[in-house]
């Protein structure tokens, strides 16, 4: 279970609106590589990882991700707090306003919703480990891609700490896969699925 | 930064809370990958028994950022004190 801990885990305090650049930022709340479909996937692929040390890895960079979740929500909502209606049509911002006003809700920067689809837990640690890699990529572009559009500091600062997260957790994910390969067959890692082929005990000994 | 300025305001005492929270979280997460470097093993405990005081101190001294940390003595409900994270200053 998890408990709450009021504070973020890198503050957030951004003091000039800028809701035409929120309307990228919450990419990484809801998009395709963003911070919600990141703890999805790695709280969801823990069940079936059949290593307990790469299982509690999934389940603590889960937790953190949740964490940079609420950063993100933190700098959509100080992005477009106390915007006016003629701020809201200058900006473009009006589509996203029309649905949700100014409240905080998980979609890609060009509207499309947070789906499932987004992630996956294949049951196949391998495969699993390999896809956590390039998730932890392809937010660190998407980071990139938000720092060469974003001007404000204030922005860029909670940005820049968590597009550094993106490669520490890479770094530990391929640590992770490491260990899981020591553990396998080294002449071929495929031989068997150790998440389905061995999950009654001693079936793969 | 030192344990002495740790007191000067609220904000420096999150700061420093954030700080030492961060560094154990990290150190963390290394471990679950390292689960032997004694060198690391040590980082954890040093920044983990920081954050725990730190958290303690600011509980007494302002209000309580997880519900562990509420006081109960105090004659009402204190969870709901303090700025929400997500309006700024924390």
């Amino acid at each position: 279970m998890w408990n709450y801990e009021k504070r973020l885990q890198y503050p957030v305090n951004i003091t000039k609106t800028n809701p035409q650049i929120a309307q990228v930022i919450i990419s990484q709340f809801g998009g395709p590589d963003g911070e919600l479909a990141a703890s999805m996937r790695y709280l969801s692929q823990k069940y079936s990882m059949p290593d307990k040390k790469i299982a509690g890895l999934l389940n603590d960079i889960g937790t953190e991700e949740l964490a940079h979740l609420e950063m993100i929500g933190a700098i959509v909502y100080q992005l477009t707090k106390g915007i006016t209606p003629e701020e809201v049509m200058a900006s473009g911002f009006e589509k996203y306003y029309v649905d949700h006003t100014t409240g905080v809700w998980p979609q890609a920067a060009g509207g499309i919703p947070f789906n499932a689809c987004e992630f996956q837990s294949k049951g196949d640690p391998i495969t699993d480990l390999t896809e956590d890699l390039a998730a932890e990529q392809k937010a660190r572009s998407t980071y990139d891609n938000i720092l060469r559009l974003v001007k404000d500091p204030e922005v860029c600062d909670p940005i820049r700490f968590l597009r550094e997260r993106e490669i520490v957790h890479f770094q530990r994910f391929g640590e992770a896969l490491r260990m899981l390969q020591d553990s396998l067959d080294a002449k071929n890692f495929y031989a068997f699925n150790p998440s389905f082929d061995c999950a009654k005990p001693n079936s793969c000994k | 930064m030192t344990a002495n300025s740790r007191y000067k305001s609220k904000a420096a005492l999150l700061h420093w809370i954030n700080m030492v929270s961060f560094a154990a979280d990290d150190a963390a997460l290394y471990l679950d990958t390292h689960p032997q470097d004694q060198e690391a093993l040590a980082y954890f405990a040093n920044y983990s028994g920081l954050r725990r005081q730190a958290m303690e101190d600011f509980a007494e001294a302002f209000y309580p950022l997880t519900r562990d940390a509420s006081q109960n003595s105090r004659q009402q409900w204190d969870w709901g004190a303090g700025p929400l994270p997500w309006e700024g200053g924390c």
